[in-house]
């Protein structure tokens, strides 16, 4: 049994929360620089030349890369020998959030579905919980921003559909979204388990870093033929035409009913804001 | 891409909109106003009641941006463009009353297309997501309705060199569509 004190989590929900805004990950920077080599548009190669720069500015300004800082959006992997003391960990959660988006002067995002009413410090937080053995505690935080994410969907498909029906449906959303979710994108397909199981499956796969690969050679071919199918589109940089429409897509997948094929595409902008820490 | 660059400055008259051709890049100068969901509902209320709109729209320019706060000694909080679509159904009237420029991202309905096209104006990109890049171009910031609305308040930002694409132009060209055209496979 390992003890972890709520103010512990408080204080690490709010560093990372507002390192993720500010601060574009050396995986996404990387990303973006290589993709200016393989841009072919002037437009494009511009577009990403400003991304860039902007990383840079909001380092050095101290100042979030996109104003739209996300609905906080936190992964908590506990080691079932972990007791949390001195408070509600849910609670440490949301007032981690709370001090981050105040502290770090983040946008507030979080309103009322039909008043739109602000809840005035972004709370509450979407936590996602996973119990795992161990007595460590994993926190990951990915803000994610409205744009990108009005442009996922969960489809039940026909199990005939197959390998071919998730492909054309994942192509299918990233034409849908063109412009709109800020290319150079990054897609999470999470296919399988149930309806609500195939959505957090998408959105855990774009948590996968760009440029790896899956370890199942199957699902890393289909990643890499659904890169390339996506990269043929003429989307390009924000839209304006090019040949780096995503950088990566990734896939998660787990068995599901005999009846059923659920799928769900989550994409991510250019601005793809993680972080994690172990406790 | 530096030396070379149209500069235009607010407000715009015809023959600067009409000037404009879809995909080159602009800098541009002066005030420009944001105003995003919330704003332009109200807008909407306020034009159906007969009222009058918080700011001469004419020659005008509305920027789609809900800012984060601005930091201490700042002017203002990262400021990218949100997604332009959601304003699609309040635009053609506020461009038939005289507004000539629109800076957001995304793709415009075809009813907007035609208002920029019969009033000669514009319709202006700013990269999404490059919110700190733009902050850097915004001299003075001052809330001048809605105030309530936090971030959705309406704010007249005035900006210096700030990096757009034309987008659509006054003579139906689309980079959008130009854009994707030439790179598909």
């Amino acid at each position: 049994m390992r003890e972890i004190h709520v103010d512990e989590i408080v204080s690490v929900v709010e560093r990372l929360f507002i390192d993720a805004n500010i601060e574009l990950s050396d995986n996404m920077y990387g990303a973006i620089r290589d993709a200016i080599e393989k841009e072919n548009s002037p437009v494009g190669k511009e577009v990403l030349r400003e991304l860039l720069k902007n990383a840079d500015t909001a380092r050095e300004e101290h100042m979030p890369i996109c104003q739209d800082t996300g609905l906080a959006v936190t992964f908590l992997e506990m080691g079932q020998d972990v007791h949390i003391l001195g408070g509600d960990l849910t609670e440490a959660v949301s007032e981690g959030v709370r001090r981050a988006y105040r502290n770090g002067y983040l946008r507030k995002s979080c309103c009322h579905p039909f008043s739109r009413k602000n809840t005035g410090d972004n709370t509450p937080p979407i936590i996602h919980t996973k119990i795992v053995p161990g007595d460590r505690m994993r926190i990951t935080v990915l803000p994610k921003g409205g744009g990108s994410e009005n442009y996922g969907e969960v489809r039940m498909l026909m199990p005939a559909e197959g390998k071919e029906g998730v492909k054309a449906f994942v192509l299918e959303m990233v034409r849908k979204g063109g412009p709109n979710p800020c290319p150079p994108i990054t897609v999470g397909v999470g296919i399988g388990g149930n309806f609500e199981t195939s959505a957090l499956l998408s959105k855990e796969a774009l948590m996968v870093p760009v440029g790896a690969r899956h370890d199942d050679e199957e699902l890393a071919a289909m990643e890499r033929e659904m890169l390339n199918e996506i990269n043929e589109t003429g989307i390009g940089p924000q839209g304006y035409g090019g040949t780096v429409t995503a950088l990566d897509v990734h896939i998660k997948m787990a068995p599901c009913h005999l009846a059923s094929l659920p799928v769900a595409v989550n994409i991510q902008c250019h601005a793809h804001r993680i972080r994690e820490a172990l406790l | 891409m530096t030396s070379g660059i149209k500069r235009i400055t607010t407000p715009l008259a015809d023959d600067v909109t009409g000037s404009l051709k879809a995909g080159e890049k602009v800098l541009l100068s002066g005030f420009v106003y944001t105003a995003r969901d919330a704003a332009h509902k109200r807008f909407a209320e306020t034009l159906e009641a007969g009222g009058e709109l918080p700011f001469d729209i004419r020659g005008q320019v509305i920027y789609y941006c809900g800012p984060a706060p601005a930091p201490p000694g700042k002017v203002i909080g990262s400021c990218g463009p949100t997604t332009s679509s959601r304003m699609d159904v309040y635009a053609p009237r506020l461009i038939s009353l005289g507004l000539k420029g629109m800076i957001g991202k995304g793709k415009r309905s075809e009813g907007v297309r035609g208002a920029l096209k019969e009033h000669k104006a514009v319709y202006l990109g700013a990269t999404g997501g490059a919110g700190a890049l733009l902050a850097r171009t915004v001299v003075a910031a001052d809330v001048i309705a809605y105030e309530d609305l936090g971030p959705e308040a309406v704010i007249r930002l005035e900006v210096k060199d700030m990096p757009l694409f034309v987008i659509n132009d006054t003579h139906d060209g689309d980079l959008y569509q130009d854009g994707m055209e030439r790179y598909k496979k």
